[in-house]
């Protein structure tokens, strides 16, 4: 039983559609994406059923899962939504590493943490392309990402709260 | 004020939807191209502009087109939207707000070399950029200028973006085409290059964005007109992405060889705090580290002048370093940038940037020492030329440079 297939399966033919037929490999990236999209984390089942779909062993695809730092694994851990702060060096000269440690504290965590409620992680991450914006991050959430520039503690502060107001914190 | 070519949407804010751009000449030569001329005279034409790749190595573009041989089909154009280098930011830019110049620039080039697929690569982050761009994919498909009988032509051509997922290695060509691939972001041993054997084992193309952003412009005015703008060596106008220890960071869209001091001083309105500039990186964290002395700040920013003063202007990302920035505590940032973004594939970079980071992590605490300084830069230049592509390369250029020309922060008298 293929459940990927199953629960999405005009969206998985449309990645599909978007390669050779004989490179449906191709498509690993994309269905990963797709996988985590419900709970922010590719669990092994998925794996099974993307190495199914593309034809390459479940093995092959936690190794491209593990190699790009956007993917989750199941046991990976971490909240719900991931707060990625850039903390890269153009960031880090415009002050991006007090804010971090500003908010974090805030927070009452450090960074890589999970807050207490289990549901925000904070995460340094490097360039996020956004220099002239810092400090700057982004949230990972239910498989999307958004972009917020400009951050202030306080700013910061109230997208979290934002974020736990969200209907699918609980899930 | 002169018209801005490439941040087009400064003079016309609206200029990402799609009717706002027709009206105002978009796809104008798309549609001469398809309707009046052969692909060969398209390629021609970016050959005669003198055209440079603007992802950093500045290859010309034109010259790059010609390499794919007309015995292996199909062919393919990757547009190269990882846009990853620690100081760049302008990709970013035209993706959200010039969309459509970039979309035609890369059905222009699919055209010239008679690709009838294109992909979009980009960076896992830029998530929303690739939902706006699906939805201007299908409008473009919609309007006929793609899928079949293009504007009722037997041109047949097909645009897919496929995003990365955090991985800084991607950008360089061999391994984003391994990421398309669905394997490991790692570079590809050379030869065979992309031109020959690419994506899917076929003749490819990769540009990057702001490079196929250039090319309507050629098309539609003329390899003449282009020649008209920045220097004899590096025709055209560049983004140059402004950040660090200025008061106003952003993308500055001028014509090649403006000075580094014009740069700073007039559009970034000077150093945060009125501090004194102390150095430049002209080409993000892989830059050789420049001391700014009048020599460097009187510089033209073209790739001739730059490299003449031993830099690399690369993607000009033009990181601005003050009198506070502490050399050893610089490094130490772009070397854990590195060795978090090593493929781990050779052994050189694999090791070299952990090594690296290990001895910076002791200068930049503050224990700065001859012996870690020796040290340092003994791993560096044991990585030079060594390494499989430009990343473990890139490593090691601010090191050496910083080591060089600041030895003082690293505890050399």
């Amino acid at each position: 039983m293929n459940l990927l297939l199953q629960q999405s399966s005009a969206e998985v033919q449309q990645i599909l559609a978007h390669y050779p037929a004989e490179h449906r490999r191709a498509a690993v990236m994309p269905l990963l994406f797709l996988a985590q999209r419900t709970t922010g984390r590719v669990d092994s089942q998925a794996l099974v059923d993307i190495a199914e779909i593309t034809g390459i062993s479940s093995t092959d695809v936690a190794s491209i899962m593990g190699f790009y730092t956007l993917f989750h694994a199941e046991e990976d851990g971490g909240g719900r939504f991931r707060v990625q702060v850039c903390t890269d060096m153009p960031c880090a000269l415009r002050g991006s590493r007090q804010f971090l440690a500003a908010f974090c504290e805030a927070l009452g965590i450090q960074p890589g943490q999970t807050t207490p409620d289990g549901l925000i992680t904070v995460e340094e991450v490097k360039c996020l392309a956004a220099c002239d914006h810092a400090p700057f991050l982004q949230v990972q959430g239910d498989g999307e990402l958004t972009d917020y520039p400009d951050q202030t503690v306080e700013s910061a502060l109230a997208l979290v709260e934002t974020l736990r107001q969200k209907p699918w914190a609980r899930y | 004020m002169t018209e801005y070519l490439l941040l087009r949407h400064r003079d016309l804010p609206d200029i990402d939807q799609l009717p706002i751009y027709r009206a105002n000449g978009g796809f104008a030569a798309f549609e001469k191209a398809l309707k009046t001329q052969q692909p060969v005279d398209v390629l021609n034409t970016v050959k005669a502009s003198g055209l440079r790749g603007r992802g950093g190595a500045g290859f010309p573009t034109g010259t790059k087109w010609s390499f794919l041989p007309n015995t292996i089909w199909p062919h393919y154009v990757v547009a190269n939207a990882d846009e990853s280098e620690p100081g760049t930011f302008k990709d970013r830019e035209i993706l959200e707000r010039n969309p459509f110049q970039f979309l035609e620039g890369l059905m222009l080039a699919c055209f010239a070399v008679q690709a009838q697929a294109g992909y979009i690569y980009l960076r896992g982050e830029f998530w929303p950029l690739a939902q706006k761009l699906n939805q201007r994919i299908a409008e473009l498909e919609q309007a006929g200028l793609l899928g079949d009988h293009i504007l009722g032509t037997d041109y047949t051509l097909r645009l897919y973006t496929h995003l990365g997922a955090g991985a800084y290695i991607c950008g360089e060509e061999t391994a984003l085409l391994e990421s398309i691939e669905g394997k490991l972001g790692q570079p590809r041993l050379r030869p065979p290059f992309p031109a020959v054997s690419g994506l899917f084992g076929k003749p490819t193309v990769i540009n990057n964005v702001e490079t196929l952003t250039n090319v309507p412009l050629i098309v539609d005015r003329g390899a003449d007109w282009f020649k008209t703008l920045g220097t004899e060596d590096s025709p055209g106008v560049k983004i140059f992405s402004l950040s660090g220890r200025i008061n106003r960071p952003g993308n500055y869209e001028l014509p090649f060889g403006v000075t580094f001091r014009t740069l700073i001083d007039q559009y970034g309105g000077g150093i945060l705090g009125g501090k004194a500039v102390k150095a430049i990186m002209p080409a993000g964290a892989s830059s050789t580290i420049l001391v700014a002395d009048d020599r460097t700040l009187d510089t033209p920013m073209d790739y001739k002048s730059v490299a003449a003063i031993g830099g690399q202007l690369g993607s000009a990302s033009v990181i601005i370093l003050d009198e506070t920035v502490n050399m050893a505590d610089l490094v130490n940032q772009t070397v854990h940038f590195f060795k978090h973004e090593s493929c781990g594939k050779c052994t050189p970079c694999r090791e070299g940037t952990y090594w690296m980071a290990h001895i910076t992590d002791r200068l930049a605490a503050g224990q700065p020492s001859p012996q870690d300084a020796a040290l340092l830069g003994s791993v560096a230049r044991q990585m030079q030329n060594k390494c499989l592509c430009a990343l473990g390369e890139f490593s090691t250029m601010a090191v050496v440079s910083a080591l060089e020309k600041f030895p003082q922060d690293f505890g050399i008298s």
